[in-house]
């Protein structure tokens, strides 16, 4: 039996709860698990399952489609810079050549120490203020690769706290 | 997780037309101030008024579909029948996905209550008693402030039994996607907030009739909710008044992006010169370089030549007329220096990767464009591939169960076509003529 924080439980409780259909819960319960559990590993798809009353192949099949979701642990943050063609007119691909050099990995990789994850993701909705990037759900907005930099370095000093 | 919330930039110009954004900057998330803005006036005016005067007042307003479809809304409410046995539903589309587009997020960040009104409205309308406002998964820190809204509006008896007092019962539940173009798609929407794929269903039923949980189902994007307010309190006849004619009324969040001197989110009336919204509102294009291309409404709309853009009109007629589309507001300036081979490979890349893989046409053509451009814009293009690029696209567009084939298909042909010298100057192993110039600018 997975054991979320109170609060999430609670959460669970009442999205299981609140469509007419139970399974409408599901992609905001594997979203949320996802945040706390950092990825979707078997214990969690089995409890999952066994809420919206769907069997473990269903949700799977359902996580496959879904790009924010994943099945493998990430890094502590996960960096996903855009290029798509608002940020890449504006400097996207050095931003991304920057983090992938900084970083030491590319995309869809972890840092060794587990801190960082890389992607380089489609449009995140913030093109009249690109390159945009995220990080978890936090929006970096006219990014260079200077200020990449001191966004990167607030993340790495989290991490050490 | 603690999502970080920076507010995200807002610019003004003197064109401006402040309908559905005069309430930003001034603190409308809250309710109260809200209320003091005008806030929750027309959802009042709506209780008090039939279904039908409801629906006849967007029909004269000229509103239409801001997601990029363009398909008059209050038509589409018209079509949900009045009796229907399954219940009916209202969902809003805020999966807002489409390349350049990024107004959803504002009005969701800046005026959240503007949409929870008009998705009132909306369901006094249609008869329909719940409703949904699905943002897409990335959008996490909207979601909070739209949670917060609606609980709000509950704690004031705006939502829930008996709203404002009637004996009307309306709810809103909000939904987060988890990253899926296709989802924006409107019946593949409605497959995800079922908890399934966001894979597209084949029409008909139309939603009206047979949409979520099988019910008849009214789809609106985030910025067409939020334009129905202002005309309930004022009157489909003065906001048709702002476009040129009542098929192209109001105002529209257009948002400027790509090569512009000054890019943002402005909210123009229909019908606005392209060329003073490229260089007046958007202060021209940076580092005294000309414009190349325009991509009109989000990267599935045919692109115009420097020419054509600024001979175009910003509403719906002006593309029609051409067989081309005005599309979501998402504009995307691009300059002389940008080579439109590596731009029509960067637009095929984002459709190869969200195409749903259900159809054949979309998922294989997009596929084989995606392969052919790469292997174009590195030097190994042979002269055959140009129009073979052509045909692919063109067997593709209309043949799909839902828009995204064709959304990969018009922005192929239309820089294949208006710019078919630069694929030339690519073929025999030459290098691309641009690739210093887009590097010099984008470290500028």
């Amino acid at each position: 039996m997975m054991q979320y924080s109170p609060a999430l439980e609670q959460r669970f409780q009442k999205l299981v709860a609140q469509y007419p259909w139970k399974r409408s819960a599901l992609i905001p319960l594997l979203l949320y698990a996802q945040d706390e559990v950092g990825h979707l590993s078997d214990e969690v798809i089995s409890d999952i399952a066994r809420r919206v009353e769907l069997t473990e192949l269903e949700v799977r099949n359902v996580i496959s489609y879904y790009s924010l979701l994943r099945t493998k642990p990430a890094g502590k943050y996960v960096v996903q810079v855009c290029t798509n063609i608002s940020c890449m007119l504006r400097g996207a691909e050095e931003v991304f050549a920057h983090c992938r050099q900084r970083l030491g990995v590319d995309h869809k990789e972890v840092t060794r120490n587990g801190n960082f994850s890389l992607e380089e993701v489609e449009c995140i909705g913030a093109c009249s203020w690109a390159p945009a990037v995220q990080v978890n759900y936090d929006f970096h907005l006219d990014v260079t690769p200077e200020k990449m930099d001191t966004i990167l370095d607030t993340y790495e000093k989290q991490t050490q706290q | 997780m603690k999502t970080i919330y920076t507010p995200t930039p807002l610019v003004t110009h003197a064109d401006e037309v402040r309908i559905i954004s005069k309430r930003f900057r001034q603190g409308a998330q809250d309710i109260d101030r809200y209320m003091e803005l005008d806030g929750y006036k027309a959802a009042r005016k709506a209780l008090e008024m039939r279904p039908d005067d409801i629906i006849n007042e967007v029909k004269a307003s000229g509103l239409r579909g801001r997601g990029g479809a363009g398909f008059a809304t209050g038509m589409k409410w018209s079509f949900i029948p009045k009796q229907s046995e399954a219940p009916k539903y209202i969902l809003i589309n805020g999966d807002e996905s489409e390349p350049a587009t990024c107004k959803d997020r504002l009005l969701v960040e800046y005026d959240p209550h503007s949409i929870i009104e008009g998705v009132v409205i909306a369901g006094l309308a249609v008869g329909a008693k719940l409703g949904f406002i699905y943002l897409r998964g990335e959008y996490r820190y909207l979601l909070e402030i739209m949670e917060k809204a609606v609980a709000d509006a509950y704690a004031k008896g705006f939502l829930g039994k008996k709203i404002f007092g009637s004996q009307h019962e309306f709810n809103i539940l909000t939904q987060t996607g988890a990253g899926a173009y296709e989802v924006g798609e409107e019946s593949a929407l409605m497959e995800s907030l079922e908890g399934k794929r966001g894979l597209p269903r084949l029409k008909p039923p139309f939603p009206a009739i047979k949409g979520l949980y099988g019910g008849p189902t009214v789809i609106n994007n985030v910025e067409t909710i939020a334009s129905v307010p202002p005309i309930i309190l004022n009157g489909g006849k003065w906001y048709a008044s702002f476009g040129p004619n009542d098929k192209n009324g109001g105002t529209r969040l257009t948002c400027l992006t790509g090569h512009f001197n000054k890019p943002g989110v402005y909210e123009l009336p229909l019908g606005y010169p392209a060329k003073k919204m490229i260089y007046d509102v958007g202060g021209g294009i940076p580092n005294g370089r000309q414009l190349k291309a325009l991509v009109p409404g989000g990267s599935s709309t045919f692109l115009l030549t420097q020419e054509e853009a600024e001979s175009a009109t910003m509403d719906y007629d002006w593309f029609a007329k051409r067989g081309e589309f005005l599309g979501s507001g998402g504009v995307v300036a691009i300059d002389d220096q940008t080579c439109m081979v590596k731009v029509a490979l960067r637009i095929m890349r984002f459709y190869q990767h969200e195409s749903c893989g259900w159809c054949i046409p979309c998922r294989e053509g997009t596929d084989w464009l995606k392969k052919t451009l790469t292997r174009f814009h590195d030097g190994g293009g042979v002269s055959k591939d140009i129009d073979q690029m052509l045909y692919l696209a063109n067997n593709m567009a209309g043949r799909t169960f839902c828009a995204l084939g064709d959304a990969a298909a018009f922005p192929t042909i239309s820089i294949v076509k208006k710019w078919r010298q630069e694929f030339e100057n690519h073929l025999d192993g030459r290098p691309c003529p641009f690739e210093p110039a887009s590097r010099e600018m984008a470290l500028a």
